[in-house]
């Protein structure tokens, strides 16, 4: 064990942390909106627009992370026609290729989720609010969306923890986050094992805060208190 | 559509070749994840208390950590860890192991981490009585465990393990950075000489979707053949 070079590479290797919670919170944000809007989607009964909904979560599920990432940093930049827009000055940092990637990957996840949870919504809780003469769009942000946000938590905790682990494919387009640095490090001093424990227990320490935040948000909200 | 022909003009051949390759390294790391699941989910019902801190870090590790990192920690160390092994047995020649095993023992490791959660929660499942009534009827531990609690525990656990699978599958694509040729790998080789990363990037999804899309039918059909009488 060489507690020199374990001890020498934290301090690298907290910065790279910084840049994975960044890519996380920011994807998961973006994916947030994304999820709920094509739940809502899936709950629509037209049918067009829900196979719509239904062909977006099945194509980001069913392939994986790493294809959705190379496919929109290298091959978007194949289209002329993009590069002459506006949206090339976001498509060529691998920074935001990286973020649309994890944001759509996540928002297909989490649509999923929600989707689950606002069927799960007992119909008698719509219809008490209705015979309170409370409004189809009060009962849709104030009823339904707090209870599908409530039910989903344990479900949603879960998938934070999988793209925070997700967000270490962002080292495959030259991003130096926590993974990227770690394997910088692991190339160079040959020493995996040593930089595995490092790296390894900055991720578990991170998985660790967001499963108890999750706890303490499950228990905050929980129908009981 | 020139693209994907077979032979030496097009990158159809290969292509198929690659799909095969990732076939079998699912299924291997899916088999040694069983493996480990034999092992760990027992530690993790045991009671007792180290058995169970064991297979409690060996899940919670595998399961916080990126799986990048863990095919880095077996792409880098794997050699030296084998190495230092057949050392100890007077083996001093350099011992180099190959892609496939070690892209299958590391996915296999983190799969075999999700193979016991499901297995453990499963067997967690099934009513007391079952085991005891195993007992009472004065059946061997052997016949107890294949012929009572095993084919409860599968019923259970074979929807969870489909998706296992499906994470298994996913998986594989993170090996190409170890070098070995399978979907992913051979995209990055046909976009590279072709320049139309587009098209063959979009076409590994399309491989990818197929895969999940044909194994659901066939992991649906498990799942009926095993939940008879139910």
């Amino acid at each position: 064990m060489d507690l020199e070079l374990m001890i020498g590479s934290l301090p690298k290797l907290l910065v790279a942390a910084v840049i994975t919670l960044k890519l996380l919170s920011v994807s998961l944000i973006i994916g947030l909106f994304i999820g709920l809007l094509f739940a809502i989607l899936r709950i629509n009964k037209n049918i067009i627009i829900n196979r719509f909904a239904y062909g977006y979560s099945y194509i980001f599920r069913g392939t994986p992370l790493l294809v959705q990432i190379f496919i929109i940093y290298f091959g978007l930049g194949q289209i002329e026609y993009l590069r002459s827009t506006f949206l090339w000055v976001i498509l060529k940092e691998p920074y935001w290729c990286a973020i649309i990637a994890f944001a759509l990957n996540t928002g297909a996840y989490t649509s999923e989720i929600l989707r689950s949870a606002f069927q799960t919504i007992k119909p008698g809780i719509i219809e008490a609010g209705k015979s309170l003469g409370i409004s189809n769009k009060i009962i849709f942000y104030k009823i339904q969306i707090p209870i599908a946000i409530r039910q989903s938590l344990p479900a949603y905790g879960n998938e934070i923890i999988l793209m925070m682990k997700g967000t270490s494919l962002a080292s495959t387009v030259t991003l130096m986050d926590l993974t990227g640095v770690a394997k910088y490090i692991i190339s160079t001093t040959f020493k995996p094992v040593e930089v595995f424990i490092v790296a390894g227990s900055i991720y578990l320490f991170m998985t660790f805060c967001i499963h108890n935040l999750i706890k303490f948000l499950e228990k905050k909200y929980s129908f009981n208190s | 559509m020139e693209l994907l022909s077979f032979g030496d003009t097009g990158w159809g051949d290969e292509l198929f070749v690659a799909t095969l390759m990732t076939i079998a390294v699912s299924i291997t790391a899916m088999l040694i994840g069983f493996f480990f699941a034999l092992i760990f989910t027992p530690l993790k019902l045991s009671t007792n208390k180290f058995f169970n801190f064991i297979g409690n870090s060996y899940t919670t590790i595998i399961r916080g950590v990126p799986e990048l990192l863990v095919i880095y920690l077996f792409f880098f160390g794997g050699t030296g860890a084998v190495m230092y092994v057949a050392s100890i047995f007077g083996y001093n020649e350099y011992i180099e192991i190959n892609a496939f095993i070690t892209g299958a023992f590391a996915i296999g490791i983190i799969s075999g981490a999700y193979s016991t959660e499901v297995f453990r929660g499963a067997v967690q499942s099934i009513d007391k009585g079952q085991f005891e009534a195993a007992r009472v009827l004065g059946l061997s531990k052997f016949a107890q465990f294949f012929k009572i609690i095993l084919p409860q525990v599968l019923r259970i656990a074979i929807p969870n393990l489909s998706n296992v699978w499906q994470i298994t599958l996913k998986d594989t694509s993170l090996i190409s950075v170890t070098g070995l040729v399978e979907i992913m790998r051979q995209s990055y080789i046909a976009a590279g000489s072709t320049r139309d990363p587009l098209f063959f990037y979009s076409f590994a999804a399309v491989l990818y979707l197929l895969l999940t899309f044909l194994s659901m039918r066939i992991i649906n059909r498990l799942e009926i053949k095993y939940s008879r009488g139910y």
